[in-house]
């Protein structure tokens, strides 16, 4: 069930302060989540996917990256004007978030009970035993064999997929509303993958929280989202449901993400592939960005920015030739 | 772990039977210590009575027989200068060195272990500048210069402490400093690189989006992963000066075992200076089994192998 406004994110400008000039690498996104809704942010890499995350939860590298303008509400509330340690309460019990690589985001020399106890007492302190139960409750809920015994053991001990488990049951283990899943079946086998994908969703069902799905893979957007917004050098330039997205991409760049993936029943010689590379984000082009590399760009496309455009209910696009297909 | 210490302790008796064998041999190629023993005018008859009374005139790998023999039993020879047994004068000698390393081990770890991690975490402030300069310095100054102008101004202008040997408190301030000196400056740049890796690592940025404070973010999930590197270097400085800092125990006086070293080479006392080496050798290898338990102890990867 999809219900009201969770997270609110209005106009975000995140820059990297570098010796050789500011770097827009997040530069006016917008986009909100309903509760129990999966939106995908799709793009490919160095896009400003993850900075558009990190910028949410205001862990962005120092002292390079600062958000210098926008809003994020959660729940109504802008996390942009908080204290830090009012947002030390909002991060792990509000906003959860599953890193890409589960080998290297749990420490090596701690328990896996340590690790996932530590943020359960920082959020709901109580007695030791009710923090156990609860990390090994959260252990059960991501499907993790033999949770007890888990509890003892050290990242090593465990595979790739089970440590993505581990990562999951941290996230979820203090409720959150809205969940950040960063690329989070990349690194994983691809056997296992499809299980994972399964698994958060059962969980996102099962508790009503909105997740943010950052990937750069249309079909695993297809199998999870309910909604996805298109990102391309620092701006979202197509957002809409899911299926009128796949079935009438409006920008060219979605049109030719989407081509690029590749089908099981269609004998291909050659994937399809976009041509030339993204803008250099310290030399963005002054019109659409996809611009130089856009069969369709004319004259205007190349000196003014398009405006957002309304292809369908709830469907929009930022393109001066919405739906004209490549 | 049994495994892991075991092996440890075979590779390291290994390496000390190599260590003896290395010091026995290259010690005859100096020359028959006879030579060094008698007057140069002695008789041809005393040389040969002495070769013979020292087991000098059978082959190489008999004396060295007999050598290892007497070795395993807790005997390393007499020392010629000194007219004893190598191993008392070593066991005399010891407690003036280890009661320094107390000292100057509080100094380096309580001085470099905040401020490694306080210029790692604030990277290019301040703290950092200042203490990258200070561990540049300390690294580059020698130690028998530093002791030397210690001496020179606290001791000789100022009159504040005394320039050598043992003593009370006092007499242990500047051996300390001077040792501790290099010693804080080592630490500290590898704390602080260590460190400035792992803050960029995954799990720190996911401990913080556990909503974890910054405190224990550093102090927790940073420095325990920081120490791995860092005792290895703790290995290789305890090494250095349980075996004696030579340079130091000889510029202020100090009736160490580094300055024992520096007696035995000086009077070419070299029965001594071999049994030296090789109780170098044993506490060197004991220091590092030692480290390797720690290791075990701190990253649990070493601890579970088997």
């Amino acid at each position: 069930m999809v219900g009201d406004t969770i997270l609110e994110v209005r106009d975000l400008h995140t820059h990297f302060f570098l010796r050789r000039g500011v770097v827009k690498v997040v530069d006016g996104v917008s986009f909100s989540l309903r509760r129990g809704e999966v939106l995908g942010l799709v793009g490919e890499s160095a896009c400003g996917k993850s900075v558009t995350a990190l910028s949410l939860l205001r862990l962005l590298p120092q002292p390079a990256a600062r958000t210098v303008g926008g809003e994020v509400l959660l729940d109504g509330e802008n996390l942009l004007t908080k204290s830090s340690r009012e947002m030390r309460r909002i991060r792990g019990r509000k906003i959860a978030m599953i890193l890409q690589d589960p080998q290297t985001s749990l420490n090596p020399v701690f328990t896996i009970g340590d690790q996932l106890c530590e943020s359960i007492a920082k959020h709901h302190p109580g007695k030791a035993a009710t923090v156990l139960e609860r990390a090994i409750e959260a252990l059960r809920r991501v499907k993790l064999a033999a949770p007890e015994q888990r509890m003892h053991q050290y990242p090593h001990q465990l595979s790739g997929g089970m440590k993505q488990r581990v990562v999951g049951a941290i996230a979820i283990s203090c409720t959150p509303q809205v969940m950040i899943a960063d690329e989070p079946t990349t690194a994983l086998d691809v056997t296992i993958q499809l299980q994972y994908l399964k698994l958060l969703k059962e969980l996102q069902q099962d508790t009503d929280m909105a997740i943010l799905f950052i990937t750069h893979d249309f079909g695993v957007v297809a199998k999870m989202c309910d909604r996805v917004a298109v990102m391309y050098a620092g701006r979202i330039v197509e957002s809409g449901p899911v299926r009128q997205v796949f079935d009438n991409p409006a920008h060219p760049y979605t049109q030719a993400l989407i081509a690029s993936v590749p089908k099981m029943r269609q004998r291909v010689g050659r994937l399809y592939s976009i041509d030339g590379q993204p803008p250099e984000f310290s030399a963005l082009p002054d019109g659409c960005r996809f611009a130089p590399r856009c069969p369709l760009a004319d004259a205007r496309c190349h000196t003014t920015y398009p405006l957002s455009v309304a292809v369908g209910s709830a469907h929009t696009a930022d393109c001066w030739k919405p739906g004209k297909s490549v | 772990m049994r495994r892991y210490i075991l092996r440890r302790l075979f590779q390291g008796l290994m390496l000390l039977v190599l260590v003896a064998m290395i010091v026995f041999f290259l010690g005859r190629l100096t020359g028959n210590p006879v030579d060094l023993m008698l007057p140069e005018d002695a008789l041809e008859e005393d040389r040969k009575a002495l070769i013979e009374t020292l087991g000098l005139d059978g082959p190489l790998h008999q004396q060295f027989a007999i050598f290892a023999a007497n070795a395993l039993r807790g005997d390393l020879g007499d020392s010629i200068r000194f007219r004893g047994p190598v191993v008392d004068i070593y066991f005399t000698r010891l407690p003036n060195t280890l009661m320094m390393l107390p000292g100057v081990m509080a100094v380096a770890l309580v001085l470099a272990i905040p401020l490694g991690i306080l210029s790692a975490v604030h990277r290019g402030n301040i703290i950092d500048k200042v203490s990258g300069t200070i561990a540049v310095l300390g690294i580059a100054t020698p130690n028998f210069w530093l002791g030397i102008l210690l001496i020179f101004v606290f001791s000789v202008q100022l009159g504040w402490l005394p320039s050598s040997r043992m003593g009370g408190f006092e007499h242990y301030i500047l051996p300390t400093v001077t040792l501790g000196t290099f010693l804080v400056a080592g630490f500290m740049r590898l704390i602080r690189s260590s460190m400035l890796e792992i803050l960029d690592s995954e799990f720190v940025k996911l401990a913080r989006i556990k909503g974890l404070s910054e405190t224990i973010v550093v102090w927790k999930h940073c420095l325990r992963n920081a120490l791995i590197p860092v005792l290895t270097l703790w290995g290789v400085f305890m090494g250095g000066l349980v075996t004696g800092a030579i340079v130091t125990e000889t510029v202020f006086a100090w009736p160490g075992v580094g300055r024992l070293t520096y007696e035995a080479v000086i009077f070419r006392d070299f029965p001594l200076l071999q049994g030296v080496i090789i109780m170098d050798a044993v506490f060197i290898l004991l220091i590092n089994l030692f480290v390797d338990i720690l290791y075990a102890y701190i990253d649990p990867r070493i601890r579970l192998a088997d």
